[in-house]
C-alpha cells in the first residue's frame, strides 16, 4: 500500500474520531447525565444481539446509497437523486409485492428488478440532460427529489392505500414477496446478502471492466478521457443508469426486507447519507460496507442515547457534516501528510 | 377552466406571486453573487433554512420581530463562514462543502427544534414575532395595482432592493469588479493584486447574507413559525434562476419571477381539488423544465457558433 494512500485512511480515521469526540461535547451540554450516556452512545450498540442485528439492519439501505453515490463521484457526477428513487421504487415496487402471484423466490425477485428498473428509467432524466447538454445534474436531480415525492405519494393514496388502515399506509405485502429473515432473534433480512453481493459486483464493474475503467478516467479528468477515445456522453449515462439502478434495488429491498407495507410518506433520507458513506469509503465499493456500518453504528448509538435521556437523533446530521468536511478537505492535516510520505521514501 | 381563469386573473393572486418570488429574488441573489466570484454555494438551501430557524427562536426569545431578524442574518453569515472557512482555506471541495452545510442544517435544525420546543415539526408552541406589513400610501390607494404592490411584509420590498443592491454592487463598485474578476479568471486576478481568497470570501459572506434575509422571510412572514425542512427546495430552484438569468442580476430577478408564478400557481389550484400530491410537485416541474430548456438552447447555440 502507498504512503499515501495509508495516509488518506488515517486522514479518514481522524475525520471519525472527531466525529465522535464533537458528539460527546454534544451530549456533555444536552444531557442531564452526560457520563451515562456516553457509555450508552458507545457501548450500548455492542451489548446485545437485538442491537447488533439492529446496526446490520439498519446498514443494509445505507450500502446501497453509498454504492450509488460511489459510482457518481467515481465519475466526478454530484447527483443526489438517490434519495428520490428509494421513494419512487419504493412505491412502484410495491405492487409488484402486493398483486401478482408469484411463486417463492421469484416473488420477491420480480420487485427488486421492477424497483432497480424503475430507478434506471428515472436516474436517466438528469443523466440524459446531463449527457446530452450540460444540464446540472445536481439542480435537476434535486427537483426530481420533490417531484418523485408526489408523484410516489399520488399512487401511494389513489392506489396503494389500505383504506382499512388508520394511517397512510399500502396494502399488505403478500407473505411470498417478503425477503426472509437470515439470523433468528434479529430482524436481518437476505437484503443483507444482496447488499453485500451488489458492492462485490459494483468492485468488479469499476476496477475489472472496461466501462467500470471508462468510468474512473472520466471521473479523473473529463476532457482527457475525451481526447483518448472515451464517449464521455455514454459514460455520463451508464453512470446514472447503473447508480439509478442500485438505489431503486436499495429502496424497494429496504420495503420488503425490514417493512410489511409501503409506509414512507416522506423521503426517507438515505441520499444525503450514501454522499457522506462514500466520502468515508474513498469511493470504493467494498469499503462502502464498512462505512456503512460506522454509520449505521452512530445511528443506533444515537437512537439509544435518546431513548434515554431526550438528545434528539438528529445529533448525526450535525456529525455527518464534520465528517464530510474534514474529509474532503485536502489541507486538513496536510502538515503531517508530507513528512508522512516523505517518511516513507526514507525507507 | 372557468373556475382556473376566475382564480388567476385576481389581484390576490398577483399579490401572492410577490409573496413566493420573495425568498427566491433573495436566494438567487445570493446564488449570483457567489457564482460570480467562481465560489459557486450550492448551500443556499442549508443557509436560509437556518437563518428562519434563528430567526424564529431568537424574535421568540428577545420578543422581538427585528433581533429575530437580526440573529437569522448574523447565522446564516456565520454558515456561509463555516463554509468559506472550509472551502477556501481548508480547501474542501466547494460541492461537498455546501452538501455538509445542507446535511448540518437539514438535521441540526431540528436538533435545537427539538431542544427548545420539544416537537420535531413545527415551532407553533413558541411565540415568535412576525416582521410587519407594510402599508405604500397613496399607491395602496389605486384600484387593483394597489392591493397588489402595497401591503406586502417589509422584506419583499427589501428583497426588490437586493436585486438593485446587486446589479449596482456588481456592475457599479470596485468590489464589484473583483468579484467578477476573480470569477472569470482567478491567476489574472491574482496578478494584479487582488486577493482571490479575500474576495471569494466576501462573495460566499453576501451570499450567507442573502440567505439570512430570505430565511427570515420564510418562518416571520411567509408563515409565523418554523418547519422542519420549511425552505422545501427554494434554494434549489434560485441556483436554477441564476443558471438561466446567465449570472445577471436582474435576468436572474426575472426568472425568479417565473418560478415564482409557478409556486403561486400551485398554492392557487391546490384550491380547485385537483390531486394535491401533484399539484404540489408544479413549482419543481417548472424548474426542471425550465433548466432543461436553458440548457438545451445552450447546447445548440454552442453547436452552431
Amino acid at each position: 500500500m502507498s504512503r499515501e494512500r495509508s495516509f488518506n485512511m488515517i486522514r479518514t480515521a481522524v475525520s471519525m474520531l472527531v466525529a465522535i469526540l464533537v458528539a460527546f461535547v454534544i451530549i456533555l451540554i444536552v444531557s442531564d447525565q452526560p457520563v451515562e450516556s456516553i457509555k450508552i452512545f458507545l457501548v450500548m450498540p455492542f451489548s446485545s444481539g437485538s442491537y447488533l442485528g439492529n446496526i446490520v439492519e439498519t446498514a443494509v439501505p445505507l450500502i446501497f446509497s453509498g454504492l450509488a453515490m460511489a459510482v457518481m463521484f467515481k465519475a466526478n457526477l454530484f447527483n443526489l437523486g438517490g434519495e428520490g428513487i428509494f421513494f419512487i421504487a419504493g412505491a412502484v415496487g410495491s405492487f409488484v409485492a402486493i398483486w401478482p402471484k408469484f411463486p417463492s423466490v421469484l416473488a420477491p425477485l420480480a420487485a427488486i428488478v421492477v424497483g432497480a428498473l424503475v430507478g434506471m428509467v428515472v436516474m436517466m432524466v438528469p443523466g440524459g440532460l446531463k449527457a446530452k447538454y450540460g444540464a446540472n445534474e445536481m439542480v435537476t436531480s434535486l427537483m426530481m427529489n420533490n417531484i418523485l415525492l408526489g408523484v410516489g405519494l399520488y399512487l401511494l393514496n389513489n392506489l396503494l392505500r389500505d383504506p382499512g388502515m388508520a394511517s397512510l399506509v399500502s396494502y399488505k405485502y403478500r407473505k411470498k414477496a417478503l425477503l426472509a429473515n437470515i439470523v433468528p432473534g434479529t430482524r436481518i433480512h437476505a437484503g443483507f446478502l444482496i447488499a453485500v453481493l451488489c458492492a462485490v459486483l459494483v468492485y468488479l464493474f469499476m476496477y475489472k471492466s472496461k466501462w467500470g475503467y471508462e468510468i474512473r478516467m472520466t471521473g479523473n479528468n473529463a476532457k482527457f478521457a475525451s481526447y483518448s477515445g472515451i464517449n464521455v456522453a455514454k459514460v455520463i449515462l451508464i453512470v446514472h443508469m447503473v447508480a439509478g439502478a442500485i438505489a431503486g434495488a436499495g429502496g424497494i429491498i429496504e420495503c420488503i426486507g425490514l417493512h410489511k407495507r409501503f409506509e414512507w410518506t416522506a423521503l426517507p433520507g438515505y441520499g444525503f447519507d450514501g454522499a457522506m458513506i462514500a466520502m468515508l469509503a474513498g469511493n470504493n465499493p467494498l469499503g462502502v460496507i464498512g462505512a456503512a456500518f460506522f454509520v449505521s453504528y452512530l445511528r443506533i448509538g444515537a437512537d439509544l442515547v435518546n431513548r434515554s435521556s431526550d438528545i434528539p437523533t438528529e445529533m448525526i446530521a450535525i456529525l455527518q457534516s464534520i465528517i464530510i468536511l474534514l474529509i474532503s478537505a485536502e489541507r486538513f492535516l496536510h502538515k503531517y501528510r508530507q513528512r508522512w510520505i516523505e517518511k516513507g521514501e526514507k525507507k | 377552466m372557468n373556475a382556473f381563469m376566475k382564480l388567476i386573473f385576481t389581484s390576490d393572486f398577483f399579490y401572492s406571486i410577490f409573496r413566493v418570488t420573495t425568498p427566491l429574488l433573495f436566494a438567487s441573489m445570493g446564488a449570483v453573487l457567489s457564482d460570480v466570484a467562481g465560489v459557486p454555494n450550492i448551500a443556499l438551501e442549508g443557509m436560509m433554512l437556518i437563518a428562519a430557524f434563528a430567526g424564529m427562536y431568537f424574535s421568540y426569545v428577545f420578543n422581538s420581530a427585528l433581533m429575530g431578524l437580526l440573529f437569522a442574518v448574523l447565522f446564516a453569515v456565520a454558515a456561509a463562514a463555516v463554509m468559506a472557512f472550509f472551502t477556501l482555506y481548508y480547501k474542501t471541495n466547494i460541492i461537498l462543502g455546501g452538501i455538509a452545510i445542507n446535511s448540518l442544517a437539514s438535521g441540526g435544525t431540528i436538533f435545537f427544534l427539538y431542544l427548545v420546543a420539544h416537537d420535531k415539526g413545527t415551532s407553533v408552541s413558541l411565540a415568535s414575532k412576525v416582521l410587519p406589513n407594510i402599508n405604500i400610501p397613496l399607491i395602496g390607494d389605486i384600484p387593483i395595482l394597489g392591493p397588489v404592490i402595497s401591503g406586502h411584509n417589509v422584506l419583499t420590498y427589501v428583497a426588490v432592493l437586493a436585486v438593485l443592491f446587486t446589479w449596482y454592487l456588481l456592475k457599479k463598485t470596485p468590489l464589484g469588479y473583483h468579484l467578477r474578476a476573480v470569477g472569470e479568471k482567478k491567476e489574472a486576478a491574482d496578478s494584479v493584486g487582488i486577493s482571490v481568497i479575500k474576495t471569494q470570501t466576501i462573495a460566499l459572506l453576501l451570499s450567507g447574507l442573502m440567505c439570512g434575509f430570505g430565511g427570515a422571510f420564510m418562518s416571520m412572514g411567509y408563515v409565523s413559525w418554523f418547519s422542519r425542512d420549511m425552505i422545501s427546495g427554494r434554494g434549489w430552484i434560485a441556483l436554477a434562476a441564476e443558471a438561466m438569468g446567465m449570472q445577471h442580476p436582474l435576468g436572474t430577478a426575472a426568472t425568479s419571477l417565473l418560478f415564482g408564478v409557478a409556486d403561486a400557481l400551485s398554492n392557487a389550484v391546490a384550491t380547485l381539488g385537483w390531486p394535491s400530491d401533484l399539484v404540489k410537485t408544479i413549482p419543481y416541474c417548472a424548474t426542471l423544465a425550465g433548466l432543461a430548456i436553458f440548457s438545451i438552447r445552450a447546447y445548440r447555440k454552442n453547436k452552431n457558433a
